[in-house]
């Protein structure tokens, strides 16, 4: 497999405060990748480098090609990042919001891929002139997703999507996510609930406290004992 | 008796919504810069004032008529807004709001005195391009100037809307308002944005001068009263909503002329001309004590 992603030795920091020391990792075409860890490891972090909300160092390439400048850009190469609280605009209609994620795309396929969008989630094409701010927790969830997704992104970026939403609609979600997988979606997903996020995803990798401290399949992770313990906390 | 009183009462709400319609863009302007930055620009006035001066100039040192130079106007400001973003606001939009308001305080002082060294404090006189006769519609007399203002002012609304409503650029300069990091997640130029909100911000500012210099006279203090009546148009509208800066407009300046109205049959006979302003400040002051999100306002609330 191809590999879309790759950071290599990258750092970042908040004014004073060294978030990232040294994170090395590679995302494939076509996978799904987790980054665990306890709060605070730089799981949130690591993707605020890749989408660069955050100052880094170090080198970041997707597809092979250095990614530079500010969250503008990343997304202008085909990056889409949920961030972690959903993250709609709030005073905008549902409508509004998927509109803009298609803002980089130049194509006249927005009334198309909003009708793709309907197909996984049928309320938002029913609900388009509601408010985002009146949605539910899990609708929010749903529509920041769909918004990401009108950007046709090359890589998928989701920050702690389990956040506060009930198990049910944690599920429901991280089935939508494995369906556009097998549609060929590349997914980079920061989780602290590792039970649900390796079983959705092929490989991850656990950090701690800035650096990665451990990588394998997700399969192993999971069946290992010993690292359930102490990284995974279950 | 009765039918003359009504005929003057009609005569004020028109004239009302004319000046009304001025605050309404003034104020337009100051809910644009608010909502993106969340700063009141306390130099609209005077970045109105420098762009009317600008279409005297134009009239009468080079002859252009008035509707040409209106447009050269309009697109003189909107380009000289986005290089006021550029160069003056941008420079301390990080950290403190108090250093933005500063500032804008800093560019009011600096415009007027540029104002006054290159066009010296005489006044000028910029012709209204509607003319001045009056029409007498059912008894009811009202000037052609009254009625070009409110007919400029709506269409400029409706023009802004449609922008804000239906066109991409318009969806991410509310998006850059509601949530500018967000806003540039998905890819928004959030700095062009905000420059754009001021650009559009001094186009309004502009029109409005325009509308104004008719009748009251070019001078370097032109503004410094419209200016107040926006704000109170924009506080009591609500200072995040583009509709309340609107109504809020004439609103003011329809209740300020009633009571100038109603003064004169007795009622509120204590108001003269002179308490214009003043009234101004006590509906600022008013709407913040009672209802300080304004009539279209959402309260304020912090997300934890």
């Amino acid at each position: 497999m191809k590999t879309l992603l790759e950071l290599d030795s990258v750092a970042a920091r908040y004014g004073p405060v060294q978030a990232l020391h040294d994170v090395s990792l590679v995302v494939r075409e076509g996978e799904v990748v987790a980054v665990l860890g306890a709060n605070g490891a730089g799981k949130t972090t690591t993707l605020r480098a890749i989408s660069g909300t955050v100052a880094r160092s170090g080198a970041i390439e997707l597809d092979g090609r250095q990614l530079k400048g500010g969250p503008e850009a990343a997304a202008r190469s085909g990056i889409a990042h949920v961030p972690e609280g959903r993250g709609t605009f709030v005073d905008l209609t549902v409508a509004e919001n998927l509109r803009l994620g298609a803002y980089t795309s130049r194509s006249r396929s927005v009334r198309a891929d909003t009708k793709r969008i309907a197909e996984y989630f049928p309320w938002m094409a029913e609900r388009g002139g509601q408010r985002a701010g009146t949605l539910s927790g899990g609708e929010q969830q749903m529509l920041a997703l769909g918004r990401a997704l009108m950007s046709r992104p090359r890589l998928l970026l989701l920050d702690e999507p389990s956040l506060g939403l009930a198990p049910m609609i944690v599920r429901e979600f991280f089935r939508v996510v494995g369906q556009l997988n097998e549609e060929g979606l590349t997914v980079l997903v920061v989780e602290q609930d590792a039970r649900i996020a390796l079983r959705a995803s092929q490989r991850a990798y656990v950090l701690e406290v800035g650096r990665v401290a451990l990588t394998g399949t997700s399969d192993e992770l999971r069946d290992d004992e010993s690292v359930r313990r102490s990284y995974l906390g279950y | 008796m009765l039918a003359a009183a009504f005929s003057d009462f009609m005569q004020q709400v028109v004239s009302g919504l004319a000046s009304g319609g001025i605050y309404a863009l003034l104020a337009l302007a100051l809910v644009i810069i608010h909502r993106s930055t969340g700063v009141i620009n306390f130099a609209q006035g005077e970045m109105a004032l420098l762009s009317t001066y600008i279409a005297w100039t134009l009239t009468f040192n080079h002859g252009w008529s008035y509707w040409p130079a209106f447009v050269a106007t309009l697109a003189i400001s909107f380009a000289g807004g986005i290089g006021i973003h550029r160069v003056v606001i941008r420079p301390v939009e990080r950290g403190s709001l108090l250093r933005i308001v500063i500032v804008t305080i800093g560019l009011l002082v600096a415009i007027n005195g540029f104002v006054v060294w290159q066009w010296s404090g005489e006044p000028q006189q910029l012709q209204s391009p509607f003319g001045t006769e009056t029409y007498d519609i059912g008894g009811v007399v009202v000037s052609a100037h009254d009625i070009g203002t409110i007919a400029v002012a709506v269409g400029i609304v409706l023009l802004l809307w449609g922008l804000f409503q239906f066109t991409k650029v318009g969806l991410a300069l509310r998006a850059t308002a509601v949530n500018p990091e967000e806003a540039r997640l998905v890819g928004v130029r959030v700095t062009w944005m905000l420059a754009l909100g001021w650009g559009l911000a001094a186009l309004l500012g502009a029109v409005a001068g325009m509308l104004t210099a008719p009748t009251v006279g070019l001078d370097p203090n032109m503004m410094a009263a419209v200016l107040i009546y926006a704000f109170a148009a924009a506080v009591l509208g609500g200072v995040d909503s583009p509709i309340g800066a609107v109504v809020g407009g004439l609103l003011i300046g329809v209740l300020l002329n009633l009571l100038s109205y109603l003064s004169q049959y007795g009622a509120f006979d204590w108001f003269t001309e002179e308490l214009r302003l003043p009234m101004a400040l006590l509906v600022i002051l008013g709407v913040l004590l009672v209802r300080p999100q304004g009539i279209f306002g959402r309260p304020a609330v912090k997300r934890v």
